[in-house]
């Protein structure tokens, strides 16, 4: 139980400075690591705060600590990953409508070329 | 630049990818049947000489800067149409299988009839089909599928030769199913009231290339398209509740 929650402190820590680490490099953006950054810090103080994952685990009605642990992670990305399905969604609605408005704009610009000569 | 010629100007576009081996043929089919109208190929970034030989063979080409699809190229053919100012606009696949002599009565049929979308159908009357089994399952479930929806059976909802008027052109431009987009777009329409005719058409084997949809890919042409046909259904309902529709 304890080697567990020791080794979710330290992934939690991990994908906390990776997360850093890409900010700073600026591999995402701001907006984007928001998620991660509550995922990582939430893992972390769980699994650092037993009290508090056992009040989870009560609430929760399930029959092990890690299990809840587990669940919680798992809802956690689950939610990140669905937000990112919804941004991507967006970013490709918007990438086709502005290719196809450059399509437009050069086939007119190239229509004004063969007019003017 | 393509200008349209006046009331009931007729725009046929081609989406093409990769179409080299056909593409010349059949912009002059199309020119022959239709003489008096442009024709647009609308080439979505093809790694061949697809646009030098539609442009040798007389087309506009409308050249897109990346790959978005088939939805996406013939929206964006809509889209050019639309705000060019035409009325009725024909859409030929660039892969030959359409007979462009057929396009002369899709469009009496676009102007005489009252409906927004005419439908070049393999199975309608005597026309010949020239389609594969599993096509042909795969065109009677969604015929199945669609008739309780579109409230009136439907022989051909995946057949790419399509006519459209200026009403229906103006609702694409906005609004267009990017992947696998024929039988979605029938639902579109006729949740919006709109009315679509078929006629029969003869459709010919592919004169080069391979068609995209492999067997693997039929299944997720299917599970695809039935849950972009729901979503529509489920969408225009709400609007309608909402005192939207229309």
């Amino acid at each position: 139980m304890d080697r567990l929650l020791n080794v979710t402190t330290v992934l939690s820590f991990v994908l906390f400075l990776v997360v850093l680490f890409s900010l700073r490099r600026a591999h995402i953006r701001v907006e984007y690591s928001v998620m991660w950054l509550l995922a990582a810090g939430s893992m972390m103080v769980l699994s650092r705060l037993r009290p508090v994952l056992e009040l989870f685990r009560r609430l929760t009605g399930l029959p092990d600590t890690p299990l809840t642990l587990f669940l919680l992670a798992a809802g956690v990305f689950l939610v990140t990953f669905f937000r990112f399905t919804v941004i991507i969604s967006h970013l490709r609605d918007d990438n086709i409508a502005l290719a196809q408005r450059l399509a437009i704009l050069e086939y007119h610009i190239q229509s004004l070329g063969k007019h003017e000569n | 630049m393509i200008r349209p010629s006046g009331p009931g100007s007729l725009l046929v576009i081609v989406p093409a990818l990769n179409e080299e081996g056909a593409i010349g043929a059949v912009v002059q089919a199309i020119r022959q049947s239709v003489p008096g109208a442009p024709v647009l190929v609308i080439d979505d970034s093809s790694q061949d000489a697809t646009i030098t030989r539609a442009r040798e063979a007389g087309a506009e080409v409308l050249c897109l800067p990346h790959h978005l699809g088939l939805g996406g190229a013939v929206q964006a053919g809509y889209k050019l149409a639309y705000e060019l100012g035409f009325d009725y606009v024909i859409r030929v696949d660039g892969d030959g299988q359409h007979d462009p002599c057929d396009i002369p009565r899709m469009l009496e049929t676009l102007k005489t009839s009252g409906a927004e979308m005419v439908i070049g159908s393999r199975f309608n009357a005597h026309a010949g089909s020239g389609t594969g089994i599993v096509r042909r399952l795969g065109i009677a479930f969604f015929r199945a599928v669609l008739r309780p929806i579109l409230g009136k059976p439907v022989h051909d909802p995946t057949s790419g030769f399509v006519g459209v008027n200026r009403t229906a052109l103006g609702v694409f431009s906005g609004s267009f199913p990017l992947e696998y987009p024929e039988i979605e777009a029938l639902v579109v329409l006729q949740r919006r009231r709109f009315r679509f005719e078929e006629i029969p058409c003869k459709m010919r084997p592919r004169s080069t290339g391979r068609s995209s949809i492999t067997a693997l890919k039929s299944l997720y042409y299917i599970a695809h398209v039935l849950l972009g046909v729901f979503v529509n259904v489920l969408k225009f309902d709400r609007r309608v509740h909402r005192g939207e529709g229309g």
